[in-house]
């Protein structure tokens, strides 16, 4: 093949790399503008300080809906953070080659790809049923099982940085290895792990599918953890296939609120805690 | 010796190591009790039904009947088409950000395309169902009939809602997912492979085609199965756009429906322990099926990422 040929061939492939890298973006921009461009025609104050008024009534807000995202994001991260951090430090401290981390890791990466409404079937046949009704606390505990795999993979991601001269120094004077993974190592990776859990609780908060059937949702405040809760998410699932036109104007601000709070998450995640320099 | 003694016999020490392995141990019982609590709830259905729930194409819950076969098709297909749409596209952004691109340029791309798999699966769905499917009902749909409509997958009434607009919408959300993991395993070719490449004279595709690509192709296999694997448990847009119809037809313009579809939208309206049982068995059926399929892609990945360098498991 003659050299013209092959450069030309070559520009030829780059091109067509950069045009799919292009039609790659044009559905980030398509969504992110309507979601704009739709989402701030509806959003007022009373989106988020009432809640949602019968069909057909204008007014309504989400104030609910939003309070129980943070309820049961909070609730998913007290569990699953520290149980992600601890078996990631299991991960990268004890035991880096055993068949059993191996497995271990193995089946994290496995547990990342289950979908996730069948965490949902599983909490409900596991807590719903046993507790005889819906609630904030099943929803919670949905996201942190979705959660736990996340933490894990970012936390050892992280570990695994810290270089070794850190530990050894450690142990050179004469610091226990447990004193020396919670108050040298851990500190050390800090920046990382918050980042990662950061991450994770933008990527729970979006979730949909595992709270149908667990939190269920609710029109009016829940007054205890023990009640059925709406979310955001199922809010706006429920409003965007719901033939009024109020409900899909509010679905669409619910969407701008949601999009805003997981994309504010990843941007002070991965730029203000960037620094993985350690 | 006195260092070892120093290190394993506190007692917090013992209690952290502990509580780490507990914790460690955790992720498989995990795994271990949520097939066993699938497997349980769906056990009346598997008796009653047998192999043929999932040959059977009638879903009749007032006549007790339960066939699955409409919904692992309308899975099948949307997914399918979903990865011959982003597979091309998301291999194509993995080689222009690693092998092309200039850092700052990069970093901003790179950013961009996993902001699309941070957007909320129901909030595509809502652009589904009023931008999307309107769309393709008004152009999309009647122009491919036009041109293509002697195929029977284009063929029948501009719905909108169906199986082409499921198998859009999968695309826009797996194509992170295989574009992040192609990344990884192209960032694991040693770059001895291309210098090698081109101090022969090769063009900058001649050297991604001969040096990158054979090395990480396994990997790349991976992160597509991994990208089908989402598609085929993705719930929410999949949901709001397939039209809900549990029909098998040709046509990809025709309304159908999917198994996490139906889950979703029967799961709390289930009256009676058999038809619970019955969409617990379709969740369980999913599970082995992306089970199966992570396994196998997280082991190609693996083979990639991790084997030959043997860095990360040293």
């Amino acid at each position: 093949m003659n050299d013209y040929l092959r450069k030309y061939k070559n520009l030829m492939m780059l091109i067509v790399f950069i045009v799919a890298t292009i039609i790659a973006l044009v559905p980030l921009f398509g969504v992110l503008g309507y979601v704009v461009k739709n989402g701030l025609s509806a959003l007022n104050l009373q989106f988020f300080i009432n809640l949602p008024k019968a069909m057909g009534l204008p007014g309504g807000g989400m104030a609910n809906a939003i309070v129980g995202t943070l309820i049961m994001v909070l609730i998913a991260s007290v569990i699953g953070i520290p149980i992600g951090i601890l078996a990631a430090i299991y991960l990268t401290e004890y035991d880096r080659n055993s068949w059993l981390s191996t497995a271990v890791r193995f089946a994290t990466d496995v547990l990342t790809g289950i979908p996730s409404i069948i965490v949902g079937i599983v909490i409900y046949t596991a807590v719903v049923l046993k507790m005889g009704n819906f609630s904030a606390l099943a929803g919670g505990l949905a996201l942190a099982v979705i959660m736990i795999p996340l933490i894990i993979r970012s936390t050892e991601e992280m570990l695994k940085l810290v270089s070794h001269s850190i530990r050894e120094a450690g142990y050179a004077l004469g610091i226990s290895k447990g004193k020396t993974i919670m108050r040298i190592v851990l500190p050390t990776a800090a920046k990382g792990i918050i980042t990662g859990a950061m991450l994770a609780v933008a990527r729970v908060a979006g979730e949909t599918a595992p709270l149908l059937f667990t939190a269920l949702g609710n029109q009016y405040w829940s007054r205890s953890l023990n009640e059925p809760t709406a979310s955001l998410p199922v809010q706006i699932f429920q409003y965007a296939t719901s033939p009024y036109k109020e409900w899909h104007q509010l679905a669409w601000a619910g969407s701008l609120v949601l999009i805003l709070i997981v994309i504010v998450i990843n941007l002070v995640a991965r730029f203000a805690f960037r620094s993985r320099s350690i | 010796m006195i260092k070892k003694r120093r290190l394993t016999t506190s007692l917090g020490d013992k209690t952290l190591r502990l509580l780490t392995l507990l914790m460690a141990v955790s992720v498989l019982v995990l795994m271990a009790w949520m097939g066993w609590k699938m497997f349980d709830a769906a056990r009346p259905s598997i008796q009653k039904f047998g192999f043929s729930f999932i040959t059977g194409r009638t879903w009749d819950p007032v006549k007790e009947q339960f066939g699955a076969l409409p919904f692992i098709y309308g899975t099948l297909v949307t997914s399918l088409l979903a990865l011959l749409l982003a597979a091309p596209i998301g291999l194509g952004v993995a080689i222009f950000l690693n092998e092309m691109a200039e850092s700052k340029f990069r970093a901003v791309v790179g950013f961009l395309v996993e902001m699309l798999a941070a957007i909320p699966s129901v909030v595509y769905g809502l652009w589904g169902i009023f931008v999307l499917a309107p769309w393709l009902r008004q152009t999309v749909e009647p122009g491919l009939a036009k041109w293509f409509g002697f195929i029977p997958l284009f063929q029948g009434t501009p719905v909108g809602f169906g199986m082409l607009a499921g198998g859009l919408i999968l695309a826009v959300m797996i194509l992170p997912t295989i574009a992040a993991i192609s990344r990884e395993v192209m960032a694991a070719v040693p770059n001895m492979q291309r210098e090698a490449a081109l101090a022969l004279g090769a063009t900058k595709w001649e050297m991604i085609r001969v040096a990158v690509l054979p090395y990480a192709k396994s990997g790349i296999m991976g992160g597509i199965m991994l990208g089908l694997g989402r598609a085929l448990g993705e719930t929410m847009a999949v949901t709001m756009v397939i039209g809900n119809r549990p029909d098998i037809l040709p046509s990809l313009f025709a309304p159908a429906y999917s198994m996490a579809a139906v889950i979703a939208n029967e799961f709390t309206e289930a009256t009676y322990d058999l038809y619970l049982s019955a969409l617990v068995e379709i969740g369980l059926i999913l599970f082995g099926i992306t089970l199966v399929l992570n396994f196998f892609a997280r082991l190609l990945v693996w083979s990639v990422a991790r084997g030959p360098k043997g860095g990360n498991l040293v």
